[in-house]
């Protein structure tokens, strides 16, 4: 009778995803960002995506190897890496700058920290920092939208021919003289997934329907956003306009559904998400109207990303039908 | 005792910045290029010997109770020394370096040395355990500085690198490329003395232990 019963510690109740589903989820949920990319920068943004996958997985591969570890490159993750980072970059950049960038997210933010689950900061995210503050220059060279409809074959594959026909100083953020409508659907300068909102948002509610990701970050990071920025407008006389632009340019959408959502570096707990997504609104707020940078997305997520051990703490479930004594106890070891 | 030993531990195996880890300060802010390595490090060698060499005679006349102000005053003065030295031969080191020349003076590994080794050895011994460790210091300096000023300025002791000038990486000039630098030098630093990484990290130096469920080591105990 008893051999029939399985005792077993919690989780009772699994959903039957894995890792690798999960992964391979996020990055369908890509796929139209990436679309809306090529269509407006290029075939050249295509290549840049399959590039910087390619890269992740390989360098993955080799660290592993290095390491004599398991080789887990099957489970989607450094294929995530490697698109989000490809995301976050003009298309123009140099194929190399792009390639160091992807093995630092793999190799020095992942799997020098141990590994999937071990790291301690997005890699996608950290590589990004890491090419913005090594390529300050190339990091923000944008293209204008479909110039390489000008150029023939072998123009579109080159970043020097496009550079000369296509330099803009500004992404929208910056230049603020964007329509609404173009910031919606990607028309407009800026690294490739910060351009067609309405792609990011197909993706992030199909991430969202699906219950891969939670509700609490991308709504307490873009309405926290919109908040301050409401605020701020208000006391400098600016339109009301002014706060759909400034969640709409710029990389927040990107970043609050698929960059603050990554399991691995976020808070556990609703509640820790929500402080989160407030976090993240009020640092890129900060960064963005009083830092002498345009952009303070990324670093608003990485920043936060240190804080989630903390966060995770002050947030922490309490045991079900503990006594206060026992909580307390439970809390502090 | 073995001379020829106290001279060589200091270069690897006890090296005081890669292993020891003292003297940071100098060792991040410092390593922007490599002529500024190299002269923080022999200005640090230039103390660390003179300082150990008179703390060393000086071992049996200096009281217990007075010793630290004894060692600072002495290292102090060789401070001043080559602080004059560095402005009037090389003076454009001497602006480059600013304030981290006089800061010799509070440099941990010199007061180290004197404390742990000098006030217990002989003149011979203390000035070769000075040179030894000095050396060490200005290698690790030196490395770093070129990792730095080859990948975030393109140039190595002030010349151009050909094809490197166009493509630099200003990351590795900032205070953040020292950390990384460093990290990956200590890494190399250790796999050169054969050093087994700890089995076990201790949750004593990580500044999450605090936040932190895992709790390794209690469970451990």
């Amino acid at each position: 009778m008893a051999s029939t019963l399985t005792i077993s510690p919690s989780p009772h109740v699994r959903c039957g995803r894995s890792t690798q589903s999960i992964m391979l989820l996020v990055v369908v949920a890509l796929v139209p960002a990436i679309v809306a990319a090529t269509v407006v920068f290029g075939p050249r943004a295509l290549l840049l995506v399959l590039f910087c996958a390619l890269v992740s997985i390989l360098t993955e591969f080799v660290c592993q190897k290095l390491m004599k570890k398991p080789v887990t490159i099957t489970d989607g993750s450094a294929l995530l890496t490697g698109v989000l980072l490809a995301l976050n970059l003009p298309a123009t950049l140099p194929l190399w700058e792009a390639a160091i960038g992807c093995i630092f997210a793999v190799a020095i933010v992942k799997q020098l920290f141990g590994g999937l689950g071990c790291n301690f900061a997005n890699p996608a995210i950290t590589g990004r920092v890491f090419l913005l503050l090594s390529f300050a220059n190339d990091m923000t060279t944008w293209v204008k939208p479909f110039s390489y409809r000008d150029l023939n074959w072998f123009g579109i594959f080159s970043t020097s021919d496009q550079l000369v026909d296509g330099v803009t100083g500004a992404t929208p953020l910056v230049s603020g003289d964007a329509s609404l409508l173009d910031l919606f659907l990607g028309s407009v300068g800026g690294s490739l997934g910060e351009t067609s909102a309405f792609a990011l948002l197909i993706g992030g509610v199909f991430l969202l329907c699906l219950g891969v990701i939670s509700w609490h970050t991308p709504v307490a990071y873009l309405g926290g956003l919109a908040v301050l920025e409401l605020i701020y407008v208000l006391a400098t006389g600016g339109e009301l306009s002014d706060v759909l632009y400034a969640l709409l340019s710029g990389g927040v959408i990107l970043g609050a559904f698929f960059m603050a959502t990554d399991y691995v570096t976020t808070p556990i707990t609703g509640k820790g998400k929500l402080i989160f997504g407030l976090g993240c609104a009020v640092l890129t707020f900060v960064i963005r109207e009083f830092a002498n940078m345009p952009e303070g997305c990324s670093f608003s997520i990485l920043l936060m990303n240190l804080l989630t051990p903390y966060i995770d703490r002050i947030t922490k479930t309490k045991p079900l039908g503990a006594k206060p004594a026992e909580r307390q106890a439970k809390n502090n070891g | 005792m073995n001379y020829g030993k106290e001279f060589t531990k200091g270069i690897i195996r006890e090296n005081p910045t890669l292993v020891g880890l003292l003297g940071m300060c100098p060792t991040l802010a410092v390593t922007t290029g490599a002529f500024n390595g190299i002269g923080m490090g022999l200005s640090t060698m230039f103390v660390l010997i003179c300082s150990n060499l008179v703390i060393s005679l000086l071992r049996r006349v200096i009281p217990e109770q007075v010793k630290l102000p004894c060692y600072i005053v002495i290292i102090a003065s060789f401070v001043t020394l080559i602080q004059f030295l560095v402005h009037g031969f090389v003076p454009s080191l001497y602006t480059s370096l600013g304030a981290f020349l006089e800061l010799i003076t509070v440099n941990c590994i010199i007061l180290g040395r004197a404390e742990m080794f000098a006030s217990k050895h002989n003149p011979l011994a203390s000035v070769l355990d000075g040179a030894g460790m000095g050396l060490g210091f200005t290698l690790a300096l030196f490395l770093m500085g070129s990792v730095r000023e080859i990948l975030g300025s393109g140039t190595w002791f002030g010349l151009t690198i050909p094809g490197m000038a166009d493509h630099t990486m200003t990351l590795f000039v900032m205070p953040a490329g020292g950390f990384l630098v460093l990290g990956f030098v200590i890494a190399v630093v250790c796999a050169l003395s054969k050093k087994k990484p700890p089995k076990q990290i201790g949750c004593a130096s990580c500044p999450n232990a605090a936040g932190c469920s895992a709790k390794c080591e209690e469970a451990d105990a």
